[in-house]
């Protein structure tokens, strides 16, 4: 789950770690009011969107007045902030966070990962900070500093030091850096992070630390622990069909193929979109409808797929281990029938109980097309949707 | 011979849940020795011929057991986990999706020092064709026979067993060893096993995006494999940034692509399928 900048700054405060003092607006006034409270010379309008590249999208702004803050809020809030991160559909900001200008001195970069091939959470440092951390990695490795951090022991001083020192910091400011670390270490271990970034991290012409910009995502799973955290989400940054699917325990990814799929298990799910892609065609989604897929499951799944306007065809692929085909197959009839799907059906089922799946879907009456191997489901899914295609033209 | 069950292994369900009881009851079918089960609070029962104990200590103790399958929610999941160590089991097989990524993290830091193998979380378990299935994998679809398959996901592992036994080639065991981040054995774990083992003499294997467990694994078969190893990469055109189903499907910061993948196994010698439908028969034409 993603929180906002002005969301991982609270948290970051209270765990200790520095940031400059702001405040959120949601109107120009607003803006105006926080931008005149913090008393800066200069302060900073920025976009709250779950993106980064916002500075170049033209959401992060400099205003040396209040008033100058009210105008540039009411050119941010509302506008459409496409960047890379956005895709090209960009998205709606309706929060600006107004934060008080500071001196620059250096920027660098400070992260915690989960490093899933040491399997230890790792701090990542960097003094290309500002830049995207995948670019300098692949652009010049040798600036970036890594230590691993041993889950019994925790963060350690050495560790600090060395990530200090190594960003070219001077010992005062690598004592201000075991408290900056220590707090962002001791957050992302309590709440069930999964990612931390200060980028950049800036050293002011003062030495201080400062965490311009953050970002933090946290594991789902650990969600359950942490109500306080949950309550960060902001539903309108996210896609409202996964959204919607999250709510009825389907896990599901909106592609911009023209294929719908529902498909049991994430592996075999992922497989499908390979098989349908292998086959010429391309799925508008990606659905797992779990282990323990059953009628009213079917029904939901089908309403999410239908909901997509380009979706031509469905292709439902089920491999009952312990689900029983013929009860998927219960489900698709009563789910066909209840919502009139009028897209071409193709029905893969395999394993237990798929003679009487098949036998169910036969005797229904309604057009689906059987497909007995996962190449013959993806074959005849993309000739459906190419039908369905030239029917139109 | 098989690697990591067999016959001999002796069974404790953690977890008797809806779940647990359920699929304690097919191994049992299946002809595996359920000994025994834990669940705190319940010691001294028997839930559907099951002796319940409320530690696995004393399960350990009363059933001789060496193996357990863990049932228990994700927020007790780990500690289950520890526990099955703490009794000094050889095995644990983990079903459990769902758990926090750092409670995993910890429990695998804490099993370096402990003789217990950590299959899973969040995996389907194991099958050895006819003689022992631990966890929830359709054991009806497999047959014995040659091929070793490893996978981190489960019904695209019983896709791939289903194209092999209708091709007539059975399966030393099937081993699934979970879709999350953090996991107790992996490929490397399992295609080292396969590799002594001398009744497999081929193994498929079936990744996915997110990670780098299969390039590590593509360098471990140049390294160290003598036998053919058939490969299948799921989600070849999954977008950067989604996570497909699995909480380790992901790709993040630039890695996990399926392409890498596939270029790292098929420079390893690994015979790598492009289309789902071709996993048995790519195994086929390596023999």
């Amino acid at each position: 789950m993603n929180v906002h900048e002005y969301q991982a700054k609270a948290l970051l405060r209270d765990y200790g770690v520095a940031v400059p003092h702001g405040r959120l607006a949601t109107t120009p006034a607003e803006a105006e009011d926080a931008a005149r409270s913090l008393a800066a010379p200069v302060v900073v309008v920025k976009a709250q969107v779950h993106a980064g590249g916002r500075g170049k999208a033209g959401g992060i702004k400099l205003a040396k007045s209040a008033g100058e803050a009210k105008t540039l809020a009411s050119e941010i809030l509302g506008m459409n902030l496409r960047s890379h991160q956005t895709g090209p559909e960009g998205k709606i900001v309706r929060k600006v966070y107004v934060e008080a200008g500071c001196d620059i001195a250096r920027e660098l970069y400070l992260g915690i990962v989960l490093d899933r091939a040491a399997e230890r959470l790792a701090v990542i440092a960097s003094t290309e900070g500002g830049m995207e951390i995948e670019e300098v990695a692949a652009r010049s490795p040798e600036r970036i500093l890594t230590v691993h951090i041993d889950p019994g022991l925790g963060l350690q001083p050495w560790q600090v030091r060395r990530v200090g020192f190594g960003l070219g910091l001077d010992a005062e400011q690598v004592g201000r850096l075991q408290d900056f670390l220590a707090g962002l270490y001791r957050l992302f271990v309590e709440k069930d992070a999964s990612l931390a970034e200060i980028n950049p991290l800036v050293v002011t012409g003062d030495g201080e630390l400062l965490a311009l910009d953050a970002k933090l995502n946290f594991d789902d799973n650990a969600l359950y622990r942490h109500p306080d955290v949950r309550e960060l989400r902001d539903p309108e940054e996210e896609d409202p069909r996964e959204r919607e699917a999250k709510e009825i325990d389907l896990a599901y990814v909106g592609l911009d193929g023209d294929i719908g799929c529902m498909v049991n298990g994430a592996g075999l799910a992922m497989a499908t979109l390979d098989m349908i892609q292998v086959c010429g065609g391309s799925p508008a989604n990606f659905l797992d409808a779990g282990g323990g897929a059953d009628k009213e499951k079917v029904a939901q799944a089908f309403k999410l797929i239908l909901r997509d306007q380009n979706v031509k065809a469905i292709l439902v692929n089920i491999f009952g281990g312990i689900v029983r085909c013929d009860l998927i197959a219960e489900g698709v009839v009563a789910a066909a029938e209840e919502l009139g799907v009028e897209v071409p059906l193709v029905v893969r089922l395999q394993g237990t109980n798929a003679a009487e799946g098949r036998e169910i879907l036969a005797a229904s009456g309604l057009d689906i097309t059987p497909a007995e191997t996962l190449g013959e489901a993806g074959q005849k899914a993309v000739a459906a949707a190419r039908g369905r295609e030239a029917g139109e033209a | 011979m098989a690697i990591l069950c067999d016959r001999n292994t002796r069974l404790l369900v953690q977890g008797l849940g809806r779940m647990g009881r359920f699929h304690a009851g097919l191994s049992t079918e299946y002809g595996t020795q359920v000994v025994g089960g834990v669940h705190p609070g319940k010691g001294g029962q028997v839930i559907d011929g099951i002796r319940v104990f409320d530690t696995v200590h004393e399960a350990v103790e009363e059933t001789g057991a060496n193996a357990t399958v863990i049932f228990v929610p994700p927020p007790g999941a780990a500690d289950a986990v520890l526990e099955a160590a703490g009794a000094g089991l050889e095995l644990a097989v983990c079903i459990t999706e769902g758990i926090p990524a750092l409670d995993m993290l910890r429990a695998k830091a804490a099993l370096a020092g402990s003789s217990l193998r950590l299959v899973g979380p969040n995996c389907p378990g194991l099958v050895t064709p006819e003689q022992c299935r631990i966890g929830i994998m359709p054991a009806r679809i497999t047959r014995p026979g040659p091929v070793g398959v490893v996978s981190r996901s489960g019904t695209l592992t019983y896709e791939a067993v289903d194209q092999l036994s209708r091709l007539g080639i059975g399966q030393s065991t099937c081993v699934g060893i979970g879709g999350d981040p953090v996991i107790g054995t992996s490929f490397v774990d399992a295609l080292a096993l396969f590799e002594a083992d001398p009744e497999t003499e081929a193994v498929v294997m079936i990744g996915e995006i997110g990670g780098s467990a299969e390039e590590t694994a593509a360098r471990f078969v140049q390294e160290h494999m003598t036998k053919p190893v058939a490969a299948f990469i799921a989600g070849q055109n999954a977008p950067p940034g989604k996570r497909m189903g699995h909480a380790g499907a992901i790709i993040a910061g630039g890695q996990g692509k399926a392409s890498d993948k596939i270029a790292a196994l098929e420079a390893a010698g690994v015979a790598v399928a492009r289309s789902p439908a071709e996993m048995g028969e790519t195994l086929a034409k390596l023999r």
